[in-house]
């Protein structure tokens, strides 16, 4: 009878537990906000199908007029993260990604809809792949608060930007036309161009210094650009930030 | 009279814990030393055949630090030998291994960046055994491993850092490149056993320590394609297996 009353009780965990994991990858969380997958499906199939597709994989209508093209959600591989490379992105990331839109794409904002509604389809956009699933969600990276820029600071910068060969791909003066830029691809095949640095337009995940911390460090997922996290320290990727940010201010 | 009975007590333990170490070890080591007597191994060489497609010289001159191999650096595309021995082909168990679960081995296998080439040019791993990328060169580099099972992941590597990766799942083979300098190409194939063998100039390959029983064997060549065969291995048997690719 004992016995009997433990095994109940392991079944009644074991359900328990199986709730608790599958309802986790169902589920997103921002601030208190707690989305549901099942409005986020209604909110995707209204806004986000044609480009996305009815499957997630980037295939929808639209998809081969547009260039760079649509994410493909089976994958999990997501440009604009706050974990290190080839790590499943937090909900908080994939949120921004919905409100602010990714610049000099056909990403558009979708700061318009509620909070709740975003929230909802970060729960649906985590349902396309298994790997919400399986995996455990990781600890983003941490961005210490930043040195006052400095001559010395953008010398250090400077000289790390040509070390690090950033300039076979984003060019000598950061234009972008380096002599590795014709051939890049993104994962897909798809061409894809190093960031002008000097045009003075928006980076695709967000514009701030510590954006531009956080994308060194991560690297884009899915594109050419690398992570720094293993082969720089905090320092010296400030130093790259505040070199970069005299490319960007000579274009304004 | 206590003291002296603990110390009895603890005599008789240390006794008894090393008598029953040595004999479950001898027991494992005859368990182990029994299984390979018992096992076979494929050996054999995978050829091209035909005229090989001819290698053509890689321009390195974007990036001047690459320049100590630039006068040898060839595509690596098809490598065959004058005797039609062929290189960078992965042969391994495709299948009969079913329901066999194995370790990684402790050991990390090496993929060495060196005169903007990846050597070797075709490494194999099992799921989760460690992968030590090295930068012997005096450029940076970043690795970027392209799966469509695994994950995918893109870090960037100056000289003398060392960096480490692990593929969770089988896949054969990941390509992977070195977006800053984008000659570069290479294979990391990931199985989730041990019986794996990447031919070197002889053509040659063994799959060693194979328990009796009926296998599939595929060649694997990242241009080529992949070819298989069917073997049985007996108790103690060596049987031989070769390939032959075409354009």
């Amino acid at each position: 009878m004992h016995r009997m009353a433990n095994k109940t009780n392991l079944t009644m965990a074991f359900i328990l537990l199986f709730c608790a994991l599958t309802s986790h990858a169902q589920q997103s969380h921002i601030g208190h906000l707690v989305g549901n997958a099942k409005h986020g499906k209604a909110l995707y199939q209204r806004y986000c199908i044609f480009c996305h597709g009815a499957q997630g994989d980037g295939n929808g209508d639209s998809a081969p007029y547009l260039d760079p093209k649509p994410r493909d959600f089976t994958k999990a591989t997501f440009k604009c993260r706050s974990t290190p490379s080839g790590d499943l992105p937090l909900d908080s990331d994939l949120y921004d990604t919905i409100t602010r839109g990714v610049h000099a794409s056909g990403m558009p904002s979708w700061r318009p809809l509620l909070r709740q509604d975003r929230t909802d389809l970060v729960a649906y956009i985590k349902t396309f792949s298994p790997r919400f699933q399986e995996e455990q969600p990781v600890a983003p990276i941490q961005i210490p608060s930043e040195p006052p820029t400095s001559p010395d600071s953008v010398k250090r910068g400077g000289q790390l930007f040509q070390s690090m060969n950033c300039g076979l791909c984003h060019g000598k003066e950061g234009r972008g036309n380096g002599p590795s830029a014709a051939s890049l691809t993104d994962t897909r095949g798809y061409p894809i161009r190093p960031f002008d640095l000097t045009s003075g337009t928006r980076l695709k995940c967000g514009d701030s210094d510590t954006g531009i911390f956080r994308d060194l460090t991560t690297g884009l997922d899915g594109t050419p650009m690398p992570s720094f996290a293993s082969a720089l320290k905090p320092d010296q990727i400030w130093d790259l930030v505040h070199y970069v940010a005299t490319l960007r201010a000579a274009s304004k | 009279m206590k003291i002296k009975d603990m110390k009895t007590r603890c005599v008789w333990l240390a006794v008894v814990v090393v008598s029953a170490t040595l004999t479950c070890g001898r027991w494992l080591t005859s368990a182990a030393a029994a299984d390979t007597s018992s096992s076979g191994s494929v050996t054999g060489m995978v050829k091209f055949d035909g005229n090989p497609p001819k290698a053509s010289r890689i321009d390195m001159s974007s990036d001047p630090n690459c320049k100590s191999g630039a006068s040898t650096a060839m595509t690596e595309d098809v490598v065959a030998g004058a005797n039609g021995s062929l290189e960078n082909v992965v042969v391994f168990v495709a299948d009969g291994l079913e329901g066999r679960t194995f370790q990684p081995p402790a050991q990390p296998a090496v993929l060495e960046q060196k005169g903007c080439s990846y050597r070797p040019h075709v490494v194999a791993i099992q799921a989760n055994q460690k992968l030590n990328v090295v930068n012997s060169d005096a450029t940076t580099h970043n690795i970027h491993p392209m799966p469509a099972n695994n994950r995918e992941s893109n870090m960037i590597q100056p000289p003398g850092v060392p960096l480490d990766l692990t593929f969770a799942r089988e896949e054969i083979a990941i390509p992977v490149k070195c977006n800053v300098h984008p000659w570069m190409r290479g294979y990391i194939a990931v199985f989730k056993h041990p019986y794996f063998a990447v031919t070197g100039k002889d053509g040659g390959f063994e799959l060693k320590d194979l328990p009796p029983g009926t296998y599939t064997i595929t060649a694997w060549h990242g241009k080529l394609g992949t070819q298989s065969q069917k073997v049985t291995v007996g108790a103690g048997q060596n049987p031989k297996l070769d390939f032959v690719f075409k354009q």
